[in-house]
This record gives C-alpha cells, sequence and structure tokens, in this order.
C-alpha cells in the first residue's frame, strides 16, 4: 500500500510530463497553410498598420517576430528552430547568409513595386554583399557618423580623428560591437574597413586601445538617450537617431566624418527553406510600394531607399534633409560591410578582445 | 535606541532595493519618449498600453509561462529534495551538481543547448518548449530554497508518522510539508521570478510570433523602450503591493498571528 | 524508507537527463572539438590566454566581492527580520522579491539614469550642495548592479533558516552564560550553514557568468568572462570556443561545490 502511494506519485509526474512533451510534439504537424508568411524583423522595425492593411488586401495571415541583433537572429535561422519566411538582416550578415546558402533567389518579376520605386543606388550599393542583386530588396539605410553637443566642443566636429581627441577625454562614447568600432580606427587610418589584412589590423587594434583611456563608455543603443542627456560630447550613431535625436535635443548635430564612413543597409530576404516563398515575395512587394513605405518611414524615421515614397513624404526639411538622405555621390570613401568569413571573424574578435580587456 | 538602528537599516536596504522602481514609475509619467529627458507629465502611455494588443498578448504569456513553469518546478524540485534528503552521500552530491549546471551556464549557452535539443527531437517551437526550458532553469532555484530548511528537518518525527501507521504521502503532508513550507514557497517565488526576467533562453527556445514581455522589452532597445512598458511594470507593481497588504491586514492574517504568537 | 523514497527522485533523474545531461553533452561535444570536428583540447585550454585569463580572474574577483558584500548586508537584515516574528512568512519574502518581478533591463537601465554624470543622484547632491560621485562606467557600477540584483537572493534562504531556529536553543545558550558574541558564533552562525551556501551560490554563480550588468554599467569597458563566452557564440559564432570556457566555468564551480561540501558536513555534524 504505502509502496504504491510513492509509485502513484512518481507515475504522475512522469505522465504530467509526458503529457507536456506530447502536447509540444502535436504540434509539429502544423506547420504553415498557404494562407500565412512568417516575418522576422528588428523590434520596432515597422509600422503595425502596414501588417494590417497587408493582410486585409491579400488576406494574408502576417506571423510577425522580431529579434534584437543580427548576432542573435543568425543561430535560430541557421538551425532552423522556427521556419521563417522574410527576414530583414543587415548587410554583412546577408553575404553571410548567402554564403552558408540559407537564401533563396528572388523574382522580381512579381515585386514590381520592388523593382521600380527602390532607388537605383541602393542597388548599386548592395552589390557589396549580394553581387548580383539577386537575393536582397533594401529596406532601410544610413550612414554611421558622430553626433555631437555644440555646447560641449570647442570647434565643430569633422573627422574620425577629434575622437583621438585628449581635450575630450570621458565625453567620447564608442559603439560596443567589434566590426562598428574597428570601422571607425580602419578609416581613421585610411584603410578599407573590409581588411582582413594583419598588419592593418593591429595598427588598427593599436588606435583603438589608444583611444580607450578617452572612450567614457563603449555602448549600443544607450548612445542616444546619453546624448539627449548631455552625458557625453561625442558619440558614434547611426543616422537614422540624429533626427530623432536633434529633435529631443536641438544642440546636437550630426556629421558624416571626412574620413568616410560605412553605409549600412537593411534588406529583405527570403529564406532557403520558406514554407511560404510567393506570399514572402508579395510581402516584400508590398513593403515596397510607395503609400506602404512611407508609412514605415514616418513610422522608424530610418532612410527609405524608396525613391517614390521620399517623394510623397509631406515634411519637406526631412524630404530635403542631408542626414537622411545625403547624396551619396558626393563622397568616394563610403563602404558597405562584407562577410568576412569565419576566419577575418576570428581575427576581429580576438583583436577586440584585446583592446576591450586593456 | 537599537531598535531605532535595526529600523534605519532596513529602511535604507529598501530605499536601495526600490529606488529604480520608483525611477520607473517616474519615467510612465514622462510625456517624453527618452529616460535622459523629462518633458512633463502625461497619461497618454497608459492610455496608449491598454489599446496595444501585442503588449497585452505577451503579458499573458508571460504570466502563463511564469505561473506554471514555477509551479512544476516547485513540484519536481520538492520531491527531489526529499528524496535526495535520503541518498547517500555521493550520489546527493552528484545530483546537486548537475542541478546548478543551468545557474551556471551562460545564458545564451544553455538557451542554444537547448533549442538544439528541441530540433533534435523535432519539437515544434512554441509556448511548450518556452515552458520546459523554463522549468529546466527554475528547479535549481527551488532545490536551493527547500535544500536548507530539509536539513533543519528532524529525520525521526516522519518516521515516528511511519511508525504510527501514516502512509508516506500522510506522513510527507502532515509532518515534513509544514515545515518545508517556507522554503518551498521561497522557491516557488524565486523561480517565478526569474522565469518573468529570463530573455536570452525564451528567444532561442520561443517560436515565431509567441511573444513574452522580456522579449519584448529587449527587441525594442534598438529602437529605444517604448514608455509604454514602464506604465505596465508601474501597474504591476502597484496592483501586486496593493494586493500584498490586502492579504496580510485580512482577518485569516491576523488569526494565523495569534496562533503563532500562542506557540 | 530509503529504498522506497528512492522512486521519488525519478522524475527529476529523468528531467535532469533529458534537459541537462544532453544539452550538457552537446557543450561537450562543441567544446572539445575544432571546426573540422576533430578532438581538440585548445578550447579549454584557452582559457590560459592572456585576456581569457584576465576576464576569468576579474570576474570571480567582483563577483566575489558583490557576494561578499551580499552576505554583509543579508545577514544582519535576516536576523533582524527572523525576530520580527511576523506571521506572514511569505510576506517578507515577497516584500524583498518584489523589485525583481520588474524587467532586468528596465531595472538595470533605471539605475543608468539614477547613476549617471547627469543623472537624479547627482542633481539631488548638486541641490544640495554636495560633491557628485561619478561611478557609472567603472567596476564600482558593475559591483553595485550586481549586489543589487542578487541580493534578495541572498535574503531570502538566510532569512528561512533563521526563522527557523529554536529560539529555545539560543535562550538556552544565553542561560548558561554565554554572552551574545559567543552565542552567534557557535550557535547560529554554525546552524544557519545550509541556508548560507544556498545564498553564495545563488549569488556568485549566476553573478560569474553574468554580462548585461557590465555592458551597461560599466560601460563595457571591462571585460569579463561572461562577455567573452557571449561574444564567442554571438559576434565570432564560434561554438566550439564560447563551449570549451563554458566547462572551464563548469569545473571552477564543482570547485566551488566540493568546498562547500566540506563546510556542509561540519554544518550537519553541528546539528545532529
Amino acid at each position: 500500500m504505502k509502496r504504491k502511494n510513492v509509485k502513484t506519485i512518481v507515475l504522475t509526474t512522469v505522465c504530467s510530463m509526458a503529457a507536456m512533451a506530447v502536447m509540444t510534439g502535436c504540434g509539429a504537424s502544423g506547420g504553415g497553410n498557404n494562407g500565412e508568411v512568417i516575418v522576422y524583423n528588428w523590434g520596432e522595425y515597422i509600422d503595425p498598420e502596414t501588417i494590417e492593411m497587408f493582410e486585409e488586401e491579400t488576406g494574408i495571415k502576417v506571423v510577425y517576430d522580431e529579434f534584437e541583433t543580427n548576432e542573435i537572429m543568425y543561430p535560430k535561422v541557421e538551425a532552423g528552430a522556427s521556419s521563417y519566411d522574410v527576414v530583414c538582416p543587415s548587410d554583412y550578415m546577408i553575404s553571410k547568409m548567402i554564403e552558408n546558402d540559407l537564401l533563396a533567389e528572388l523574382n522580381f518579376d512579381n515585386m514590381p513595386n520592388a523593382k521600380e520605386n527602390i532607388g537605383e543606388q541602393y542597388y548599386e550599393q548592395s552589390k557589396g554583399f549580394d553581387p548580383e542583386n539577386k537575393y536582397s530588396v533594401p529596406y532601410c539605410w544610413g550612414t554611421v557618423g558622430i553626433l555631437y553637443n555644440k555646447t560641449m566642443v570647442d570647434e565643430p566636429i569633422t573627422c574620425w580623428a577629434q575622437l583621438w581627441d585628449e581635450k575630450y577625454a570621458d565625453n567620447i562614447l564608442m559603439q560596443d560591437s567589434v566590426r562598428d568600432a574597428f570601422m571607425v580606427a580602419e578609416k581613421l587610418n585610411g584603410f578599407s574597413m573590409n581588411t582582413v589584412d594583419p598588419a592593418e589590423l593591429e595598427i588598427a587594434k593599436n588606435s583603438l586601445i589608444e583611444q580607450k583611456p578617452l572612450v567614457q563608455a563603449y555602448v549600443i543603443d544607450q548612445v542616444r538617450d546619453k546624448m539627449i542627456g548631455n552625458e557625453a560630447a561625442i558619440g558614434v550613431i547611426y543616422s537614422g537617431e540624429a533626427i530623432y535625436t536633434q529633435r529631443e535635443n536641438p544642440d546636437l548635430e550630426y556629421v558624416i566624418p571626412e574620413e568616410g564612413t560605412n553605409v549600412w543597409i537593411d534588406s529583405w530576404v527570403v529564406l532557403k527553406n520558406a514554407p511560404n516563398k510567393e506570399n514572402a515575395e508579395k510581402f516584400i512587394d508590398f513593403m515596397c510600394r510607395p503609400d506602404i513605405a512611407v508609412k514605415n518611414f514616418e513610422y522608424i524615421t530610418y532612410s527609405t531607399p524608396n525613391e517614390a515614397a521620399r517623394e510623397l513624404i509631406e515634411d519637406e526639411d526631412i524630404k530635403n534633409s542631408e542626414i537622411a538622405f545625403p547624396d551619396l555621390s558626393q563622397y568616394d570613401n563610403l563602404e558597405v560591410f562584407v562577410y568576412l568569413g569565419e576566419e577575418g571573424d576570428a581575427l576581429y574578435n580576438e583583436m577586440w578582445k584585446e583592446v576591450k580587456s586593456n | 535606541m537599537k531598535n531605532m538602528a535595526k529600523k534605519i537599516y532596513i529602511a535604507l536596504i529598501f530605499i536601495f532595493l526600490y529606488a529604480p522602481i520608483v525611477t520607473l514609475m517616474v519615467l510612465s509619467f514622462n510625456a517624453s519618449k527618452t529616460r535622459a529627458k523629462w518633458g512633463g507629465f502625461t497619461l497618454k502611455w497608459y492610455i496608449e498600453l491598454f489599446q496595444n494588443r501585442d503588449i497585452m498578448e505577451a503579458l499573458w504569456n508571460t504570466l502563463l509561462i511564469a505561473v506554471i513553469s514555477s509551479l512544476v518546478a516547485t513540484i519536481i524540485g520538492t520531491i527531489a529534495c526529499v528524496s535526495m534528503s535520503t541518498m547517500k552521500r555521493k550520489s546527493r552530491s552528484v545530483l546537486l551538481g548537475i542541478t546548478n549546471i543551468p545557474m551556471l551556464n551562460a545564458d545564451i549557452v544553455t538557451g542554444i543547448s537547448l533549442m538544439l535539443l528541441f530540433i533534435s527531437f523535432g519539437f515544434r517551437f512554441g509556448l511548450g518548449t518556452i515552458l520546459m526550458s523554463h522549468i529546466t532553469f527554475n528547479i535549481p532555484y527551488v532545490i536551493l530554497s527547500v535544500m536548507p530548511r530539509m536539513k533543519q528537518l528532524n529525520p525521526s518525527t516522519y518516521e515516528a508518522a511511519l511508525d504510527l501507521g501514516a502512509s508516506h504521502i500522510m506522513a510527507f503532508f502532515k509532518v515534513i510539508f509544514p515545515d518545508l513550507l517556507p522554503g518551498i514557497m521561497s522557491g516557488l517565488l524565486m523561480a517565478f521570478t526569474m522565469s518573468l526576467d529570463d530573455f536570452i533562453i525564451t528567444h532561442f527556445t520561443k517560436g515565431a510570433g509567441v511573444d513574452t514581455l522580456s522579449t519584448k522589452i529587449y527587441t525594442e532597445v534598438k529602437k529605444g523602450i517604448k514608455p509604454e512598458m514602464y506604465a505596465l511594470s508601474t501597474i504591476i507593481f502597484v496592483t501586486v503591493l496593493l494586493l500584498l497588504f490586502l492579504v496580510n491586514m485580512s482577518p485569516a492574517g491576523k488569526e494565523e498571528k495569534v496562533e503563532k504568537t500562542e506557540k | 524508507m530509503t529504498s522506497k523514497s528512492k522512486w521519488l527522485s525519478t522524475p527529476y533523474v529523468l528531467w535532469s537527463v533529458i534537459f541537462i545531461i544532453i544539452p550538457l553533452g552537446m557543450i561537450f561535444y562543441y567544446g572539445l572539438t575544432d571546426k573540422t570536428g576533430a578532438f581538440t583540447l585548445e578550447n579549454i585550454a584557452a582559457i590560459m590566454t592572456a585576456e581569457h585569463a584576465k576576464a576569468l580572474w576579474l570576474s570571480i574577483l567582483l563577483s566575489f566581492i558583490s557576494t561578499v558584500i551580499c552576505f554583509l548586508l543579508a545577514y544582519p537584515l535576516a536576523m533582524i527580520l527572523a525576530n520580527m516574528k511576523v506571521s506572514q512568512h511569505s510576506f517578507i519574502i515577497l516584500i524583498f522579491i518584489l523589485p525583481m518581478w520588474m524587467n532586468f533591463l528596465l531595472r538595470t537601465l533605471a539605475w543608468q539614469t539614477l547613476l549617471e554624470k547627469t543623472g537624479v543622484i547627482n542633481n539631488i547632491l548638486t541641490f544640495l550642495h554636495l560633491p557628485n560621485i561619478n561611478i557609472i562606467n567603472t567596476p564600482y557600477a558593475i559591483i553595485l548592479g550586481m549586489v543589487y540584483n542578487f541580493l534578495p537572493f541572498m535574503v531570502i534562504p538566510l532569512y528561512n533558516v533563521l526563522s527557523k531556529i529554536d529560539e529555545n536553543v539560543i535562550n538556552a545558550a544565553k542561560d548558561l552564560g554565554a554572552n551574545n558574541i559567543y552565542t552567534f558564533f557557535r550557535i547560529i552562525l554554525p546552524l544557519s550553514i545550509p541556508g548560507i551556501i544556498s545564498g553564495i551560490t545563488m549569488v556568485f554563480v549566476p553573478a560569474l557568468t553574468t554580462f548585461v550588468i557590465s555592458t551597461l554599467l560599466g560601460g563595457s569597458k571591462i571585460l569579463l568572462i561572461g562577455n567573452v563566452i557571449e561574444q564567442e557564440f554571438t559576434q565570432a559564432s564560434n561554438w566550439h570556443l564560447g563551449s570549451g570556457l563554458s566547462i572551464v566555468l563548469m569545473i571552477f564551480i564543482i570547485l566551488n561545490m566540493v568546498a562547500s561540501a566540506v563546510f556542509d558536513k561540519d554544518g550537519e555534524g553541528a546539528m545532529l
């Protein structure tokens, strides 16, 4: 009798565990029927209304999911944990995904809006990571530059070299990601930001180590709030944040440094094992429609590569803003990030650790 | 004098623990979207919060996962503690060591390894996979809270109960359980807390479109955290605090007090 | 009783095998192989490189200091609480755990708002004509963040054991002429050892691998072992090295466990 009781507890617990496993297992056959598209995008990177409009117009259900960084998106997509259709990674991540055969070729005939509305120069820039423009449709783009507080600096900031000026010790915010931080040092020394030459990297690394005592903090998204709050005089920031931060704190000014910088592009791609390819292309095409693109631009405030949408922007200041829409032909030292291969990544990472632990 | 010092000490600790919470509450009334600037008083984030279906859904998921995973973890963990107390030292040490592994591994390691596990089992990613991973990292907290109480137990009372003819289950509930209860409760609460807070493991084990508050907040970081989240935190905080005081003031609470003093 | 209650551990053992041991096997697989899948000890030995060793040392140092501070803050607190004789045990615990129900990221960002150069605390200090404090982006801020986030995990187990200690034992000691200090070191402290072990484990172990606190409050200027592992898994996508370093950490914890097992023996000895 006693023994039975103990066993009963054990059995019930084991059974309920098994039941849970079965519960989750059951769904496995569910998959996606033809009426849906699974989208994986950056957080807060779309106007939710546009998704509803898409669902209404096409009758396709959107399963929408968000990620925080390219880096934590990639393992999920690569492992195939959930079957996503459309993803919106950045430039270098797209070339990594192409190299690892994760992306499907797009059929631009199904996407007239993507073909016609996206500016030619953006497809041109995209060739850096997608050489034949086969896999990606640009969604948002921008530059990386310096945001500075006019009241806290003595002279206008114009170049990366000023981030090494001891005057601004403890007043500099650097980007806390390997590629962005090295980009600054590489451009400072006149190298390509996609270099894998160990000698050049060594020089860039030493520059970063030299700069470290002057840096107040290495941050990513906190640059925005810290600059608005007058915490630092100079910060490295994405252009998409510049308009917003200026609105909150009129003392702030954004510049593209003389030495050149990074043009980044976040593009729509479709995964090779996407269960709903057709719907995925419909979704991308919908997002390229001028009225939709302008809605999204107004929501996220990152520059849109959609020329037709830009025409629809009502605010003349923003439409002609040098920050949001710099004339790319004016600069000859802008580049896009390219995936450097496993060895390149390892080299950068090794050097970044040396900078950080110094 | 001594009492005064005690009170001041407790007050200081409370200020330390609650200062950031007060900051969050203040920010929820900030008209400006950035935490760095006070843009005037507003209630608009509260209004927007209730109109935001996504946040409400995430809140529901979060609570569901936290409640179920902490309950299951508490049951498994408590049973494990009871059984471990009778084990040989060696096997107990091994089991305890294993217990601590999920707590020790960096979240990202646990997250990725669980993701690979679920893929190899062919599970469909969704609420179920999140639940299983949360139970896994919750169990150590339960065991670590129940274990010290378990060690304080006097094993002879349990054996005495058995000798007097009680079944194992009855002996457990009548003799051991009441003594373990404080440990079980704190284990349950800690497990609940860990589950509420987790981001990385949830990220790797969730299915598309399933969100918890944590995953929502972390993904918002790139574009700036929406003040609705501050508003939601404030509401949760105030609600729990009110409930706490109500329960503590209730007659049932007083009765128990009397009982204890009589003891 | 022994033979039958062994059955009781089955659910947990089963659960551990599926959700802890198998994933652990994967970590060992990655940690002990290189990209080609060949066996190697390189990923383990990598801890010896200057950066990794320094990161590990700093992590141990910072978590150790935080654990000590947590303990010193929590023990008197737990004693005061245990003596208050509040009937609602859970009420006390909840009051301490409630701040942790607010999202971790929001809480840590709130600390940023409080501690920054132009932050709330400095504004108040300036208003009172007091000197400003500048600990943001320093190791002190990291310690503060760790203490803040893990303090409840020290307070609660201590409170649990202390409130269970039979008052008669203490009174008996005093009747026999023991003074307060003697009673504390010979009676109360030994009896609370199981709680101390739980508390230390729940503070030290998670603090060792945390990286968000050092990123947000330390200005990411200090590389901790948690940051390294996270970076290997994400930015470098080198799961092999990341796993290898995790294994090293596990060895550390096992040592920690062995040490606590030794104390444990004493604890039980004192009780029986």
